[in-house]
């Protein structure tokens, strides 16, 4: 199945707790952009977005559950899938 | 045999199949009642689902998990009012003109989120399948926590400041608010997927994030630390809504191809209905933001050109086309925001906040941002209205403006390809005449004329002598009708609208905070020294 390049994104507030979440969807995503606003963080994606949740926990030096980021999450674009080890979002055909 | 003590604990479950059991084991067959007495209104718009067990939350979000973290967020909220409170946070915003638009957020928008709470309440008990009615009842508690925080947040402003102390009062009679309110009346009075589309999937996934990201950064970008943060606490409720909503179309466009026109019908009545009612937000961001973050045309072209354009091509899979006037609203995007203002402007004796002419500095950035549009149409419409001002003659309307059956804006919109021409669309039905302020209403009109002949439109009854006290006497010789209509809708002529020169709230905000009322033009009291 070809793949989708319309943008996904996730916004999360910016504070302390999402500095590290934010760190690791750059890291995991080559193709993501960070845009920062005020108080808000817009991560978009063109085609998919993966939020990995050992990629976090090493950056927070903790052990982390993916729905935390419901605490901080202000809103995404996308189809999501959600497991325990990882948070996707995508749009599904081109 | 191995003792007790030996056996392992059972694995824990995981997030699949802990949700699979909430949403499928907790469902049961009913037995001694038949399915389509239990369930009345299912079936009536013709919708066809064969298999509810299809349906799947892509959050499987499961009750412990809802509470514990919903309890977090309320923490986190509540902590941050606490300290916005104790350090007088109401005064450390750009500037009082700021704290009007919290008013229409207030007027406007809490009434909303506490209609949408009953809204879910009623899909929670009217959906047949056990994942959509238990997402359905965490909406419905979702949407009665925005509204009680919201109240919570803004009545701290109105220890402070006037127009916010009768907002339920106001939201069931004031004449602009019948826009708000008659939105969801006209969902909840839909059938249960109708609703469903219109308020998760057009609303909510299309439009919202227009209201919550640019206009809550905004809010932050002018100090309001206690909205942005009752504004994102919704906002991450809203990003769980608008997985249900996609869910739900996916959902209704696999079970049965006969739901594809169904669902198309929907989502180009309430993608129109929808853009109508967040018109207000356009000059929110526009206008009523001293410090801005980026303009109504901006946030238009972002989350719906690029962010909605992704969703329909994505949709576009099960025949699903863009929303019919999506067009209209793209070439909108450089005038609604100042079309809107200047009807504001115009009707200002009637409104519930103040109003004020766009300041130099605003107008420049306008004719940055708006460069197709602002110069050759507004701006020197508002230097007009200034020069009378200054003249001591300012220009006021003094009637009541027509209303659109459908949306209830007055009709102060221009046709999409011509800014100097206001659109008037009429109908007929059953020997009526009936005006619309747009072909997406005036074709909503048509679709169900028996629905809108019921409208409560509010200046038709104000003339129909429906909106007095009880005991006024309308024969009397020094009867006053606009006071009389502004007296039963609990607003206040001299201290709720009119001009913000004026205004009891920009003094008193000068004599509390020695700064001026309107950051770009300077004080109006000898309440802030001059440093020049």
């Amino acid at each position: 199945m070809s793949r989708s390049a319309q943008p996904v994104f996730i916004a999360l507030q910016a504070n302390n707790d999402t500095l590290a979440i934010i760190d690791a969807i750059h890291e995991d995503n080559p193709n993501a952009q960070v845009n920062e606003y005020p108080a808000m963080v817009k991560i978009d994606c063109p085609g998919r977005l993966v939020i990995r949740r050992e990629s976090i926990e090493e950056r927070m030096g903790r052990s982390f559950d993916l729905r935390e980021m419901q605490i901080n999450l202000i809103s995404l674009a996308g189809e999501v899938d959600e497991s325990e080890d990882e948070f996707i979002l995508e749009w599904k055909t081109a | 045999m191995a003792a007790d003590g030996d056996r392992k604990p059972a694995k824990k479950l995981n997030l699949k199949e802990n949700y699979a059991l909430l949403t499928r084991g907790l469902g049961w067959e009913p037995s001694y009642q038949k399915k389509e007495d239990i369930f009345r209104t299912v079936d009536f718009e013709g919708v066809k689902i064969h298999d509810w067990d299809k349906w799947e939350d892509p959050f499987r979000l499961t009750m412990d998990a809802y509470w514990k973290y919903q309890g977090e967020k309320e923490r986190k909220l509540y902590a941050i009012i606490d300290a916005f409170q104790q350090n007088n946070g109401q005064f450390n915003v750009t500037d009082v003109r700021y704290v009007q638009a919290l008013k229409v957020f207030l007027n406007g928008i809490v009434g909303l989120e506490y209609a949408s709470h009953r809204g879910f309440n009623i899909l929670g008990r009217e959906l047949p399948g056990v994942g959509p009615r238990i997402a359905a009842q965490m909406q419905a508690i979702d949407e009665l926590r925005h509204a009680t925080t919201q109240i919570h947040a803004i009545s701290h402003y109105n220890r402070y400041f006037e127009g916010m102390a009768e907002f339920p009062h106001q939201f069931d009679r004031v004449w602009y608010l019948s826009i708000p309110k008659s939105f969801f009346e006209d969902a909840v009075a839909s059938g249960p997927f109708e609703f469903i589309v219109a308020i998760s999937f057009a609303f909510e996934y299309v439009l919202t994030n227009l209201a919550f990201m640019p206009w809550m950064s905004g809010a932050a970008f002018n100090g309001d630390m206690s909205t942005v943060s009752f504004g994102f606490s919704a906002q991450s409720d809203e990003a769980r809504h608008m997985t249900l909503g996609i869910e739900v179309i996916k959902f209704l466009l696999e079970q049965d191809p006969a739901n594809v026109p169904l669902v198309q019908k929907w989502i180009d009545k309430w993608f129109w209905r929808g853009y109508r009612l967040l018109a207000l937000l356009a000059t929110m961001m526009d206008y009523m933001l001293p410090k801005r973050v980026m303009s109504w045309s901006e946030a238009w072209t972002i989350y719906y050109e690029e962010n909605g354009g992704a969703l329909f091509s994505d949709l576009a899979r099960y025949g699903i086309k863009p929303p019919k006037y999506a067009d209209v609203t793209v070439k909108e995007k450089h005038r609604v925001s100042h079309e809107m203002w200047s009807v504001f402007y115009t009707v200002r004796d009637a409104l519930g906040f103040p109003i004020w002419l766009p300041s130099k500095e605003e107008m420049d950035w306008f004719s940055e941002k708006y460069p197709e549009t602002f110069d050759r149409y507004y701006r020197p419409r508002f230097e007009y209205w200034r020069e009378l001002e200054d003249k001591g003659t300012p220009f006021r309307s003094s009637t009541l403006p027509k209303l659109c059956q459908v949306c209830q804006w007055p009709c102060l919109y221009t046709e999409p390809d011509d800014a100097s021409e206001f659109v008037h669309r009429q109908g007929e039905y059953q020997g009526e005449i009936f005006h619309f302020c747009s072909d997406g209403c005036s074709d909503i009109f048509h679709d169900e004329p028996e629905k809108y002949v019921h409208a409560w439109m509010p200046v038709h009854q104000i003339y129909q002598g429906n909106c007095f006290k009880e005991g006024v006497d309308p024969s009397a010789a020094d009867f006053n009708p606009m006071a009389a209509a502004l007296d039963y809708m609990g607003i206040k002529p001299g201290v709720d609208g009119g001009s913000m020169r004026d205004h009891v709230d920009a003094q008193r905000w000068e004599s509390w905070t020695a700064r001026p009322a309107n950051m770009h033009e300077g004080a109006i009291t000898d309440a802030v020294r001059k440093t020049t």
